[in-house]
């Protein structure tokens, strides 16, 4: 297994990923390393492949060419018996937080465990209301219909059930998203707190700059199917790429051309 | 040919479309059979698919097995062969109109229903969120359905003929004159094993048809709401088409001589 800058071993590995949906190339070529116990944050624009990128990671999405090392192992290609025991390494909070409407929020949280694990209803919500609890929520809400939540409460439950299972690797799909900047901040903070907690590698795309700052260790900027510039957080503001300052200034003007039309 | 490109197209389309859906019933199939088998997602499919869809197909049946002891009546009534309306009533429901209305209730009732919750959690990324904890969205949401709608609909079907029989029946005798005791004893008579079982054939297969069709377009959906309505619609349409079609198909197995 190949080690980052820092030193730590690579848990995740991309080279030369390629992605396209007909004639519109999405993922050209991408490469990207994420270390054990790192936090890495991708920014972009809408539409540039930063869902795309994680969809292929899981297997969601199958790449059109390139390599993925989850911990030294090849996933693209894999077989499904291979690629679930892989995907138990991982945990996701989808940006909508994608919560089964059909289940209770306990069973929502202890979804993994149960399914993926084998464990027991009694044990399993037991776990559920101790994760609802790491994440703020009294064990009530757990007896509530995802309908019933807010979008705050949603992506926190989200996050419950992405750390259930104690993943090693956590991908987090636009955390902030259609919340306001203070719930927005305690997503943030709950981030930082659960992975801290379990020494995950983690995988973000956001727009929101306020979070990335608050929540990686490296940022990485994915433009025209490539990843531009990545560099630690604290220097992004000297990046000297172009691209990024008027990406993080949020700038109309610069070199990066918003599409009106998608093509 | 400029006139025979878009023919040869739509046909090339149509067929990719009957391949795609035949590798997700075989798909569909073989998650049935492998284990682990959700029993209570079973369960709770079986009661929605059978319990809840009694009310519908029982007075789909009660209605039709009235409105066909009337009608034969009227058309019997001329050649003196109303003796005969018991057995043309308990032919005609347990052969056709028992499963093919109930079937065509039941794709109209379930089918809609499940294209539409399988669509929203595709379109919401919640089949995703299925497959990232590691739990096979065939498994989880297609196999459980298939195995209900195949055991259900036979038992649904067995209601309607009874009920079926009964709107005959009461029609009979309330309305007609007819004597309760001979109409039952013509029923029980003149109907035989094979008009019941190849009803029962056929309300399995179109239990497989409309939880098979409900699942590949939900399965299938994109594009928002829009695209879940367009999943509902298909579903309750090519179950339909594929039920009028497959009855014929079996009518012509058990029947043809």
């Amino acid at each position: 297994m190949s080690q980052s800058g820092n030193g730590a071993p690579n848990k995740i590995e991309i080279r030369g990923l390629c992605k396209s949906f007909g004639p519109k190339v999405v993922l050209d070529g991408l490469d990207l390393d994420i270390a054990v116990g790192e936090s890495v944050v991708v920014i972009g624009g809408s539409g540039t492949g930063k869902s795309v990128l994680l969809k292929c990671i899981l297997g969601l999405l199958k790449p059109d060419a390139g390599s993925i090392k989850i911990d030294g192992e090849e996933v693209v290609g894999q077989g499904s018996r291979d690629r679930d025991r892989v995907l138990r390494k991982f945990g996701m909070l989808f940006q909508n937080a994608a919560l089964f409407d059909s289940l209770p929020v306990w069973e929502n949280v202890a979804f993994g465990l149960i399914q993926g694990e084998g464990m027991g209803l009694a044990e399993a919500k037991q776990v559920a209301i101790e994760k609802l609890a790491a994440v703020g929520m009294t064990a009530e809400v757990g007896e509530l219909s995802p309908a019933e939540l807010s979008g705050g409460m949603r992506k926190r439950v989200g996050l419950a059930r992405a750390i259930a299972t104690t993943p090693e690797i956590i991908f987090f799909d636009e955390p902030t998203t259609g919340l306001d900047p203070i719930m927005g901040d305690v997503i943030n903070d709950l981030i930082v707190k659960c992975v801290q907690e379990l020494g995950a590698s983690t995988l973000s795309i956001t727009h929101d700059m306020a979070s990335a700052r608050k929540i990686a260790h490296r940022v990485a900027m994915l433009y025209n199917g490539k990843i531009i510039w990545a560099g630690a957080v604290a220097t992004i503001d000297e990046s000297g790429n172009d691209y990024v300052d008027q990406f993080i200034h949020g700038r109309a003007e610069g070199p990066i051309q918003m599409q009106v039309r998608a093509n | 040919m400029p006139i025979l490109q878009p023919i040869g197209r739509t046909f090339l389309i149509f067929l990719a479309a009957v391949g795609r859906l035949s590798l997700f019933a075989v798909h569909g199939l073989s998650h049935c059979i492998r284990p682990p088998v959700y029993l209570r997602l079973i369960g709770r499919q079986m009661i929605d698919i059978g319990y809840y869809s009694l009310p519908v197909v029982g007075l789909t049946a009660i209605f039709t097995g009235m409105v066909l002891a009337l009608q034969s009546y009227t058309g019997f009534a001329r050649f003196a062969a109303e003796s005969a309306i018991p057995n043309v009533v308990v032919i005609s429901i347990t052969r056709e109109l028992g499963p093919v209305l109930a079937g065509l209730m039941v794709a109209g009732r379930v089918g809609a229903a499940m294209a539409a919750e399988i669509g929203t959690m595709r379109v919401t990324e919640q089949i995703d969120a299925l497959d990232t904890l590691a739990t096979n969205p065939f498994k989880y949401l297609v196999a459980p359905r298939l195995i209900a709608g195949i055991a259900m609909m036979p038992l649904l079907v067995c209601v309607a003929d009874i009920i079926g029989v009964f709107g005959g029946y009461v029609v009979s005798i309330y309305k007609l004159g007819f004597n309760p005791a001979t109409y039952l004893k013509n029923t029980i008579d003149f109907v035989e094993f094979q008009d019941v079982a190849s009803g029962l054939v056929k309300a399995a297969v179109f239990g497989f048809l409309i939880t098979l069709m409900g699942c590949y377009h939900g399965y299938n959906s994109k594009g928002g709401a829009q695209g879940v309505g367009a999943a509902t619609t298909n579903a309750v349409v090519s179950a339909s088409i594929l039920i009028l079609c497959f009855n014929y198909i079996i009518t012509e197995m058990f029947f043809a001589r």
